[in-house]
């Protein structure tokens, strides 16, 4: 009791944090110091060097694995977010079942299924498809070549990027979902009593609004796109990961390997998400 | 012509409603509201918040359908003609309480979007069109100015030039001056009178006394989702026929 604490503010000084050493962010600098010891380990010893050129292989797949599923699964997200939302009951619920199916699978379940189940039905139904066109004279070869494919043609690569692809479909539908429902029912009202239909006013009112919005969980997701990637080692498609744990198995180099496939993800993701923050600040200072 | 598809009201009659009905789940909001517009007339339409005013004007253009009744609005039933339903719209201006302005958009942008994509007016022809619109509106030094930056009475006053670029035949406007700062309602309801004198059908949702004395051709107190009382503005001030109305009346005016 009457005891008065004076509390001085502190002035914004030219340090960022002002000047108090509680607040810097102390984890940049130890991610920063794990870096660069990774790096020097890399160029002066020859275990950790052999390890890093070898996974370097696999970084080139992670990426295609990634972008690819990644863009499919946009597609294929912003049609089951506006199904999600659609008054059309088919449209609608079959929207909802993907989406809700999909997202109570695990991933690595989901990408055996793609790869084993769903491909191979797939083939045979195109094959079939093949098997009709040959009857039909000016697409004759076309249907030989089809009628002709085989299972063991789709490389494993594509089936994980199928697999991927539906797995992150749902949860990017969502991030769409919600994106839109978040745009106030104003701007459709306004757009459809200037006279545009459902589709002008989605594209031209809605859509450009919800982008903004959805774009920093996009990227988030994106990030875990990069991790889960490493899922398609299952189906031994030689990305960072697969080739990591081969290089592992071969040279029984486990601390080597395995830390430069973190160190290699790390890299990706951290700046990735640094990426994304910023766009986060940007946006909050539109508003 | 599609005037055969009304077999009511003279051809005069440009907004026809009959015995209309609407509910929200329990909630009634009109019963049994019938009216007419004539062509070029301004309607004012008052009365206590909750008494259907705005969802009587959004059934004019369609935002809600009706549950029983019908809407002619140009000689189109609405209840029946679903495909003709974004033509309606085209034809009928509505500005609202909030603007519901495009934020992503420049105000020109605003105006010129629907012209192209409705209307299918080549760019050049709708950017002139929208200029001259903001002229007209007083404000086309802000042509380039996004809605964000624009204060409330230039948004409803650019709203009000992107609803007149589709060249409506109605306009109706829901409360557009109850969301501003007084020192801007005058600048808005100016342009509404500019509007009136050019002979333009309003359909307007207003407490604002001094824009219906110097404008309106018939006013109606809605309450409890009934018309209470219709009357020419003489009629209403001078002689209400019910004590509610004049009790509203008092009310607003004291
Ligand atoms: N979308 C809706 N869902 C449920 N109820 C609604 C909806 N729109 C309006 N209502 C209800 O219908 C009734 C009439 O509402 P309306 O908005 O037409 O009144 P109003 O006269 O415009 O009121 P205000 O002066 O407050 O704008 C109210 O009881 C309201 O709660
Ligand atoms: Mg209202």
């Amino acid at each position: 009791m009457g005891v008065t604490t004076e509390v001085k503010r502190k002035r914004p000084g030219l340090i960022p944090w002002g000047g108090d050493l509680s607040r810097l962010p102390w984890w940049v600098l130890v991610v920063l110091l794990v870096f660069t010891a990774g790096v020097y380990a890399i160029l002066t010893n020859r275990h950790w060097e052999a390890a890093f050129e070898f996974a370097l292989t696999g970084v080139q797949l992670t990426l295609i694995l990634s972008l690819s599923s990644f863009g499919i699964a946009l597609v294929v997200g912003l049609l089951a977010g506006l199904g999600q939302l659609s008054r059309n009951i088919v449209f609608r619920n079959l929207s909802m079942l993907y989406v809700q199916v999909i997202r109570g699978i695990p991933i690595i379940v989901q990408l055996y299924f793609v790869a084993f189940v769903i491909m191979p039905v797939v083939v045979d139904a195109i094959n079939n498809f093949g098997g009709t066109l040959q009857a039909i004279e000016p697409l004759t070869n076309f249907g030989i070549s089809l009628a002709n494919l085989e299972l063991r043609d789709i490389k494993m690569m594509y089936r994980a990027i199928g697999g991927l692809a539906v797995a992150y479909g749902a949860f990017e539908a969502e991030v769409f979902r919600a994106g839109i429902e978040s745009i106030e029912r104003g701007q459709m009202e306004a757009a459809r009593s200037l006279g545009m239909n459902y589709v002008q006013a989605m594209r031209h009112i809605i859509l450009p609004q919800a982008i903004r919005v959805v774009l920093p969980p996009l990227g988030n997701d994106f990030i875990s796109m990069l991790k889960d990637s490493s899922l398609a080692m299952v189906l031994a498609v030689r990305e960072l990961t697969q080739v990591s744990q081969l290089h592992r198995a071969r040279t029984f180099r486990s601390w080597e390997s395995m830390g430069t496939a973190a160190l290699l993800y790390l890299m990706l993701t951290l700046s990735l998400s640094f990426l994304v923050k910023s766009m986060e600040r940007r946006m909050a200072v539109e508003k | 012509m599609k005037n055969n598809a009304s077999p009511s009201g003279s051809n005069d009659d440009i907004i026809i409603i009959e015995n209309v009905h609407k509910k929200f789940g329990r909630v009634i909001a009109l019963t049994d509201v019938s009216l007419t517009v004539k062509r070029g007339e301004v309607c004012l339409i008052f009365g206590p918040s909750g008494g259907g005013k705005s969802t009587l004007l959004r059934c004019i253009n369609h935002l809600e359908t009706v549950d029983s009744g019908r809407i002619i609005v140009d000689g189109i039933p609405l209840t029946e003609a679903k495909e003709n339903i974004d033509q309606v719209r085209a034809e009928v201006g509505i500005v609202f309480q909030l603007f519901h302005l495009f934020p992503h958009l420049t105000s020109l942008e605003n105006v010129t979007l629907a012209q192209k994509v409705v209307r299918k007016r080549n760019p050049e022809e709708a950017e002139e069109i929208a200029r001259a619109l903001l002229e007209r509106v007083h404000i086309p030094e802000k042509a380039d100015a996004y809605p964000g930056q624009l204060s409330g009475g230039q948004k409803q006053r650019v709203a009000i030039a992107r609803s007149l670029a589709m060249n409506p035949k109605i306009m109706l406007f829901d409360e557009p001056t109850s969301a501003l700062d007084p020192e801007m309602i005058k600048e808005v309801l100016d342009v509404m009178l500019d509007l009136c004198e050019e002979g333009m059908t309003m359909v307007v949702v207003s407490h604002e006394m001094g824009f219906a004395k110097a404008a309106a051709d018939k006013m109606v107190f809605l309450s409890d989702g009934r018309i209470v009382e219709e009357g020419s503005v003489q009629e209403i001030f001078e002689n209400p026929k019910t004590p509610r109305t004049r009790a509203f009346l008092d009310q607003i005016l004291s």
